[in-house]
């Protein structure tokens, strides 16, 4: 762990129980995941086996130039760490989702997503032919009916998050890939305050020593909206 | 270095304003501060195929760096190279934050519209970033996280950021020495976190020339460059047959 992330203040338990959730799904290492996301619901990702980078990636699920915006989120925040309090912010400004309880403490907004031609340049011009997550974003966008309504296509892919990756900066301008902030069971859990899509790619990276060579499955869980399910 | 012959053209751009333009490979790029305290919002395209842009997450993990500065490549998401840092007198340029927009600039410094302030109106770095997409047959979509040169923005151990006012003093300048042919997009509108109580954004002038030999070794010590560099000579390879 880096000495200098000490932020115990940002983990935050949920108060939501697995067996109540109406989606409760396995996105096994490697591959897409995509799901629309109502506002209100909760949206909860858990790290079953620890140091797995989820890459995801949020759209307005009526409006697909409306999309989750890095710099957005970074500058209306002045941080470029999330964690419990954190807002999710769209290109058009507009908060997409808040993150409720972390009990990781921090997520990445910098790193992206590994490509084949990415992979090129960092490792070894060989890797082009490995798996991708941006292979992953864009088998999704081709296969999954949620992504073909919204009629989005590669040039929709921004800066994503990678929620428990931890890529930490120095005031030097320093930039580095760091292992050991999560662990397994760990979990991040967000509201939704519009509609979303939400667009996943279970990382299948195997250059990178941050997840000892060896992607790992999550679980995706959603909770209907707790003010809604009181006046049931 | 900037030899009369070598000399392309030249173009000012008042503070505020915004300019887009290709640039040929084998072509440098000088952004220089006219009066120090500019920001020049920037995004970069390849002119041929305009869905291959400027990656910021590509840019600062394949370089281990928060900041851009002399000696770094700005990297496009298809694994190649735009252009090489191959100069910089302000030491430090921003590619996090992003553009200011309408809304943060009435926040900040009121309304100032062309019917009574004629070309001295608030413009925001969005939509001038916008209105050059535009001319292109881009928009929305198309704004990817950009470089905001001459601007300086640190983190600290919890992330948070600082702005420093004064990174970039009269007469600073950037090298672009670009390798693709290249669809550039220039905004010079106020950084979003600029804490300057007064709208005075810095113009910024433009110039472009041959790029000298001795440039072309300036990004090279990263090895990552030098395998992006690999990428982006295979596009032209046979006049451009090569992926």
């Amino acid at each position: 762990m880096n000495a200098n992330f000490k932020n115990k203040k940002s983990f935050v338990e949920s108060m939501f129980d697995p067996d109540a959730a109406v989606v409760d799904e396995i996105c096994p290492a490697g591959e897409p995941w995509v799901k629309i996301v109502r506002e209100g619901q909760i949206f909860r990702i858990v790290d079953l086996e620890g140091n797995q980078a989820v890459d995801t990636l949020f759209y307005n699920a009526s409006h697909a130039v409306e999309r989750y915006s890095a710099t957005d989120t970074i500058r209306r925040q002045k941080k470029i760490y999330l964690t419990t309090g954190s807002k999710l912010y769209s290109n058009y400004g507009n908060v997409m989702l808040t993150i409720v309880a972390d009990t990781c403490g921090r997520h990445d907004t910098l790193g992206g997503a590994c490509a084949a031609e990415s992979n090129t340049v960092r490792y070894a011009l060989e890797k082009f032919p490995m798996h991708s997550c941006r292979d992953n974003f864009l088998h999704a966008l081709a296969h999954e009916p949620e992504c073909q309504q919204l009629g989005i296509s590669k040039r929709d892919i921004p800066s994503n998050i990678n929620f428990f990756m931890n890529v930490p900066v120095t005031e030097e301008g320093g930039l580095e890939f760091v292992d050991g902030v999560s662990a397994p069971g760990k979990y991040v859990e967000m509201k939704a305050e519009m509609d979303v899509v939400v667009l996943i790619s279970n990382c299948p990276q195997l250059n990178n020593p941050c997840n000892a060579y060896n992607p790992t499955p999550i679980r995706l869980l959603v909770w209907d909206d707790p003010s809604e399910m009181s006046f049931t | 270095m900037n030899q009369p012959d070598a000399y392309l053209w030249e173009q000012h751009i008042p503070g505020g304003c915004h300019w887009s333009g290709i640039l040929r490979r084998g072509t440098t790029l000088r952004m220089t501060d006219v009066s120090g305290g500019a920001n020049a919002s920037v995004l970069f395209f390849n002119q041929e195929e305009k869905l291959e842009r400027y990656n910021m997450a590509d840019t600062l993990k394949s370089q281990h760096t928060f900041r851009l500065t002399k000696g770094h490549a700005c990297h496009s998401d298809m694994g190649r190279i735009f252009c090489c840092i191959t100069a910089d007198s302000a030491g430090w340029h921003d590619t996090v934050c992003g553009l200011s927009d309408a809304d943060l600039i009435r926040r900040k410094y009121g309304t100032a519209r062309y019917q009574e302030h004629r070309n001295q109106m608030f413009r925001n770095g969005l939509d001038g970033m916008l209105i050059e997409l535009g001319k292109w047959g881009l928009g929305m979509r198309d704004v990817v996280s950009n470089i905001n040169f001459f601007s300086k923005v640190t983190a600290n151990s919890a992330g948070e950021l600082t702005f420093h006012s004064g990174n970039s003093k009269a007469g600073d300048h950037v090298d672009l020495s670009f390798e693709m042919d290249t669809l550039v997009v220039l905004s010079a509108a106020p950084h979003p976190l600029d804490p300057s109580t007064t709208y005075q954004p810095g113009a910024v002038n433009l110039a472009a020339f041959a790029t000298p030999s001795s440039a072309i070794a300036e990004c090279a010590h990263i090895s990552e460059n030098q395998r992006a560099r690999q990428n982006t000579e295979c596009l032209y390879a046979c006049h451009g047959g090569a992926a």
